[in-house]
C-alpha cells in the first residue's frame, strides 16, 4: 500500500462520503447554544478556509454523565470530513473524561510524523488516520474536528459545574 | 558580471520545448524526484526557483563586495553601494522607468502596506502641502476589484478604517473579467485611489490596464497596479501603462525572497510622507525633527536586503536575455493547453477566462466532489507540485461559490510534456476518490 493509499485508506473515504453527524443544520449552527451540558465550537484552518462548527451535548440522566451526541456543519477536505465523522460516532456514550483522553491520545498520534503505531482499542476507526501523521501538512485537516470537540467539551462540562 | 542563460542565442520567436528543455539545466532544483518521480514543479505562482547564474550572484556579492551601502568609503563599501545601486538600475530598466523611482521593498505586500501607511500619514496630524494631495477623510474613496489578492486587498481596507474613507470594488462576471460598465457607478470625484491587479493571481484573467487608468485620470484618483503575476511574465512598461504606482516581488521572478520594488512615479513618491522612519532615509536630523531625502532613499530606512537585490537584478537580466516576450509566448501557449486539457476532463471546472480567451500561463479549477487539498495530495504523490487553497483571495473563491481551489501555474522552465503529465493526473482524481456524491451535501 502506498503512503498515500494508506492515508486515504477505504474507511476513510466512506466516513468522507457517509459523514456521520454531519448534520447539525446550519441555522442552528449559527447560533451558541445555552443550554447546560451543551458546548459548542467552531473551528477554522486558515490555510485553506475549511471550517467546522460541532455541538457536544453531555446525557445526564443516568448516574455517569455521558456524551450524548456530537453533530457538526462543515465543509472540507476528505481527512477533515472523515475525521468528524469518525469523532461523532467514537465520541458517542463516552464520559467527558474518557473524551478528554482520547482526543489526547489521537493529538499525540497526529503529531508523531508517523512514528507512533495507532491504538485500535483506544481510537476506534480514528486509528485508520494514522496515515496522516506522515504528511504534516495535513495534520491539522485531521484535528479541526478534535479541536473543535475539546473545546465543546470544555464548555459543557464548565456549564454542568456551574 | 551577471551570467547569461543558455538560451541567449536562441531563436527570437517563442521558445520550444528543446530550448525549455535546456533553460531547465540552470534550475538545479527542477532535477530531483518526489515520491518517486521527477518533479514537475507547477507553483511558481506562488514562488519560482532561481536559475545558478542568480544565486551565483549573491554568492558572489557575499565573498567579494558584502559591506553597509550608502556609508562609509572604505573599499567593500563603495563596492557594495555599486552593486545595489547597479542592481536597482537594473530593474529600473526592465520595467521601463528611472532608477530614483525604484524602491526596493521585502515584497509586494511591503509595497502595498508602504503606500496604504504613507497615505494613512498623510492624512493624519501636521503634514507637508505636498504631501496633503495623499490625505483621505471621510467621504474620500478607494477603488479596488473582486479579484484581489488579499494583499491588494487588506492594506486599503485598513486604510479608509483608519482615515474613515470607503472601500469600493468592481465586481466581476462569471467567466472571470471585471465588470467595467460598474466603472461609472464606482467612480466619481471622491474617488483618490484605484489599486488592481494587473494578471489574476487565481483567474489568470489579464485586466485592461489603458481603459482602468483612463477611467481612474478622468477622476484625478491615483493609480496602484498590482503587477506580482505580471512582472515575471509579461513585458511591463510602467511608462507605457502609465500608473502611477506598481508593485511586484522577486520571489516570483527567479529571485529569492526578502526583495520586492515599488515603483512610483518620481514627483509622486517625492510628495508622499516617509512609512518607515530611521537610519539612511535623512538629510538633517536634531533631538526634535528630521528632514528627508528624496526618493527612494527616503522609503528606503534601514539596512536595505543588498544581496537580494543583487539577485533580483541576475533574476531580471536572466529573464531579459530570454526574452520577455518569448516567455509571454511560451506560458501563453502552456496556459491554454492547461485550460482546454482541464476543460476536457469529467467533472473539472476551469475557473477565470474559457479555453482560447487570453490568460497567463496558469489555471486553477474545482474538481467536483473532490476537495483542493486532497487533489493537491494526490498530484503530490505523482511528484507534481501545485497549490491548493484560497490562494489569499477568500472574496474571489466566496464569489465563485467556492472555499478553495486547485491551481498549477507555469513558468519559463516548464514543458508541454510536464503539462500533459498533469493533465493525466487531475483525469486520475475523481476515479480515485471515488467521487460521485462527496461533498454532495453542500
Amino acid at each position: 500500500m502506498s503512503e498515500l493509499d494508506a492515508m486515504y485508506q477505504q474507511l476513510i473515504l466512506e466516513h468522507a462520503k457517509t459523514r456521520s453527524g454531519g448534520d447539525l443544520p446550519p441555522a442552528a449552527a449559527a447560533v451558541a447554544p445555552a443550554e447546560p451540558g451543551v458546548g459548542q465550537s467552531h473551528q477554522l484552518n486558515p490555510v485553506c478556509g475549511d471550517e467546522i462548527t460541532l455541538r457536544l451535548e453531555l446525557d445526564r440522566s443516568g448516574t455517569l454523565v455521558s456524551v450524548k451526541d456530537v453533530s457538526w456543519a462543515g465543509d472540507g477536505c476528505a481527512i477533515s470530513m472523515a475525521s468528524a465523522s469518525i469523532l461523532s460516532e467514537l465520541s458517542e456514550g463516552m464520559t467527558p473524561a474518557e473524551l478528554g483522553s482520547v482526543i489526547t491520545v489521537f493529538r499525540e498520534l497526529m503529531r508523531s510524523r508517523g512514528r507512533l503505531e495507532a491504538d485500535e482499542e483506544v481510537l476506534g476507526d480514528a486509528a485508520a488516520l494514522a496515515g496522516v501523521a506522515k504528511y504534516p501538512a495535513r495534520v491539522k485537516c485531521a484535528m479541526l474536528a478534535w479541536v473543535a470537540a475539546e473545546d465543546a467539551l470544555h464548555q459543557a462540562v464548565a456549564a454542568e459545574a456551574s | 558580471m551577471v551570467p547569461t542563460p543558455a538560451t541567449s542565442d536562441a531563436a527570437l520567436n517563442g521558445l520550444d520545448d528543446g530550448q525549455v528543455l535546456r533553460i531547465r539545466n540552470d534550475f538545479p532544483i527542477l532535477d530531483q524526484m518526489v515520491n518517486g518521480r521527477p518533479l514537475v514543479y507547477l507553483d511558481s505562482g506562488a514562488t519560482s526557483q532561481n536559475p545558478r547564474s542568480v544565486m551565483e550572484a549573491e554568492q558572489e556579492y557575499y565573498e567579494m563586495r558584502n559591506a553597509a551601502v550608502h556609508r562609509g568609503a572604505h573599499h567593500l563599501a563603495v563596492h557594495a553601494t555599486d552593486a545595489f545601486e547597479e542592481a536597482r538600475a537594473a530593474v529600473a530598466g526592465f520595467i521601463g522607468a528611472s532608477e530614483e523611482e525604484v524602491v526596493w521593498t521585502a515584497n509586494a505586500t511591503a509595497g502595498l502596506n508602504l503606500l496604504a501607511y504613507s497615505f494613512s500619514n498623510a492624512s493624519t496630524g501636521e503634514v507637508s502641502a505636498a504631501s496633503r494631495r495623499f490625505a483621505l477623510g471621510i467621504g474620500d474613496e478607494v477603488l479596488v476589484t473582486e479579484m484581489e489578492h488579499h494583499a491588494n486587498l487588506i492594506p486599503w481596507q485598513e486604510l479608509c478604517r483608519r482615515t474613515g474613507a470607503t472601500l469600493k470594488f468592481i465586481p466581476i462576471e462569471d467567466d472571470g473579467t471585471l465588470r467595467l460598465e460598474e466603472l461609472p457607478r464606482l467612480l466619481s470625484g471622491r474617488t483618490r485611489v484605484v489599486s488592481f491587479t494587473h494578471a489574476s493571481n487565481v483567474l489568470g484573467t489579464i485586466n485592461p490596464v489603458q481603459q482602468l487608468v483612463a477611467a481612474a485620470r478622468e477622476v484625478g484618483a491615483l493609480v496602484v497596479l498590482d503587477a506580482c503575476q505580471s512582472a515575471p511574465h509579461l513585458t511591463l512598461d510602467v511608462k507605457a501603462l502609465d500608473v502611477d504606482f506598481a508593485v511586484f516581488s522577486g520571489h516570483k521572478m527567479l529571485a529569492p525572497t526578502g526583495i520586492g520594488v515599488l515603483y512610483g512615479k518620481k514627483a509622486l513618491l517625492d510628495a508622499m510622507p516617509p512609512f518607515m522612519t530611521g537610519g539612511s532615509m535623512i538629510t538633517t536630523v536634531t533631538m526634535e525633527s528630521a528632514n528627508y531625502l528624496p526618493a527612494p532613499q527616503r522609503f528606503e530606512a534601514g539596512t536595505q536586503p543588498i544581496s537580494q537585490a543583487v539577485a533580483l537584478a541576475a533574476a531580471v537580466n536572466y529573464l531579459t536575455e530570454t526574452g520577455m516576450d518569448r516567455i509571454a509566448r511560451w506560458e501563453s501557449f502552456l496556459g491554454q493547453r492547461l485550460v482546454a486539457g482541464l476543460s476536457a476532463i469529467d467533472g473539472v471546472r476551469v475557473l477565470g477566462p474559457a479555453a482560447g480567451q487570453e490568460r497567463v500561463g496558469l489555471a486553477s479549477f474545482d474538481v467536483a466532489g473532490v476537495h483542493a487539498h486532497d487533489v493537491g495530495q494526490y498530484l503530490d504523490s505523482v511528484g507534481i507540485a501545485v497549490r491548493v487553497g484560497h490562494h489569499c483571495a477568500q472574496p474571489l473563491h466566496r464569489r465563485l461559490g467556492l472555499t478553495a481551489s486547485t491551481r498549477a501555474s507555469t513558468y519559463l522552465y516548464n514543458t508541454t510534456a510536464e503539462v500533459d503529465q498533469f493533465l493525466e493526473a487531475v483525469a486520475q482524481v475523481r476515479p480515485y476518490f471515488g467521487a460521485v456524491t462527496m461533498g454532495a451535501g453542500k
